[in-house]
């Protein structure tokens, strides 16, 4: 029961691939391999502890003022995530910029708590969340190591690619972004396809 | 003066916009934009809630937040943001079925939705980093707003030209949708040069 709501996160119901939510993280900080995993890792952080506060309180908080209850709980831990990382990565930190508040407004956090969290007891609702928020990291990592290597050669900052070779600009640039996850939700879709063929 | 407020309108609208340029409402880009006139309401209410954002979120950031003019609490500054527009797009929906009926039926359901998106909170938030005035934030998020309708139209648009094109298997749904958009963000490219910094 706990693995399986753990695993889902990671294929199955991948929060991006699958329900399409998070997408303007995802899209606007997947520039390099490690703001991809600053951003999924600073999610994770609030949709586990978010989480867990809703789940202690879902017999508490009137069902018809929840979405704000939710909000207030998720802008909180985003506060706290905003202070450590501007104390302790001033670079990353610059780097997201206006992108490390706007978790507060990430529909993967609010989904999760209005879908899963408020309704499930404590340890399912880490699994779940847990799950979710790994499950949209390694999305984040693997786009932001695509966009790394096309665009300026490097992963993680080490240089791969052989000096000879081309920068594809356009990787970088925003367009570089929906072309990227477009083809990778379509390689998603193929997996998927043949799986459910054999 | 004049000249300042449309740049920042135009910068708003096509060079830096919201959706194609910082992937801010992608969701509801993503979500709503199958139908044209669905489109079309989403983007007004979307305008509409941004441009009375702006309007109050600068009194609360510089009178309560900001560190030098407010009362220093920039610990806050978020959780205020998120409880001004969630109040904001309820105390709108309450006024829009009590005296604009007719605008209600037409945007009604889009407003709950757009407490969640994210393009309504960034445009508070580059609004602070940019240090505009009040003026010039208001116009920012009208522009921003106008700039958000324009993009989910067009989107609509090639959408319902979509259904009729024979998509390969895998490509059907999100990822033909997210490389038109792509293509679209190519486009809006070529606005740039319209203005120099």
């Amino acid at each position: 029961m706990l693995k399986k709501e753990f695993i889902k996160g990671l294929w199955k119901e991948n929060p991006v691939l699958r329900q399409l939510l998070g997408m303007c993280p995802t899209l606007a900080v997947t520039t390099s391999s490690l703001n991809g995993a600053a951003m999924g890792l600073a999610t994770t952080f609030v949709v586990l502890s978010s989480g867990i506060v809703v789940s202690i309180l879902r017999k508490i908080i009137p069902p018809q003022v929840r979405i704000p209850v939710f909000a207030v709980i998720i802008a909180t831990f985003v506060t706290i995530a905003d202070i450590v990382l501007k104390a302790h990565f001033p670079l990353i930190s610059r780097e997201l910029g206006p992108y490390v508040p706007l978790i507060v407004v990430n529909c993967l956090i609010m989904g999760r708590q209005e879908a899963f969290t408020s309704k499930n007891p404590i340890h399912l609702s880490i699994a779940d969340t847990l799950g979710m928020g790994l499950g949209f990291t390694w999305l984040l990592v693997l786009l932001g190591s695509i966009r790394e290597i096309m665009g300026m050669g490097t992963v993680f900052g080490m240089r791969i690619m052989p000096s000879t070779f081309e920068e594809w600009i356009i990787m970088v640039l925003p367009a570089g972004a929906f072309i990227t996850l477009g083809l990778l939700a379509a390689f998603y879709n193929m997996i998927n396809e043949k799986k459910m063929r054999s | 003066m004049a000249a300042e407020l449309i740049t920042i309108f135009v910068s708003a609208v096509l060079v830096n916009n919201f959706v194609l340029y910082y992937f801010l409402g992608i969701c509801p880009f993503l979500g709503v934009s199958s139908k044209l006139d669905s489109s079309v309401g989403i983007g007004m209410a979307t305008t509409f809630v941004m441009t009375m954002t702006a309007l109050v979120t600068w009194p609360v950031y510089y009178y309560f937040i900001s560190p030098e003019t407010g009362l220093n609490l920039p610990f806050l500054e978020y959780i205020a943001f998120i409880i001004v527009i969630a109040s904001l797009v309820q105390f709108v929906e309450m006024f829009l079925r009590k005296f604009f009926p007719h605008l209600y039926r037409a945007l009604g359901i889009y407003l709950p939705l757009i407490t969640t998106n994210c393009a309504i909170l960034g445009m508070a938030l580059f609004m602070v980093l940019r240090q505009y005035n009040y003026i010039q934030s208001v116009v920012f998020g009208f522009g921003a707003g106008c700039g958000f309708t324009l993009v989910i139209i067009i989107m609509a648009g090639i959408r319902e030209q979509l259904k009729f094109s024979p998509v390969p298997g895998v490509f059907k749904g999100a990822p033909i949708t997210l490389i038109t958009a792509g293509l679209l963000a190519l486009a809006f490219m070529g606005f740039a040069g319209i203005i120099t910094p």
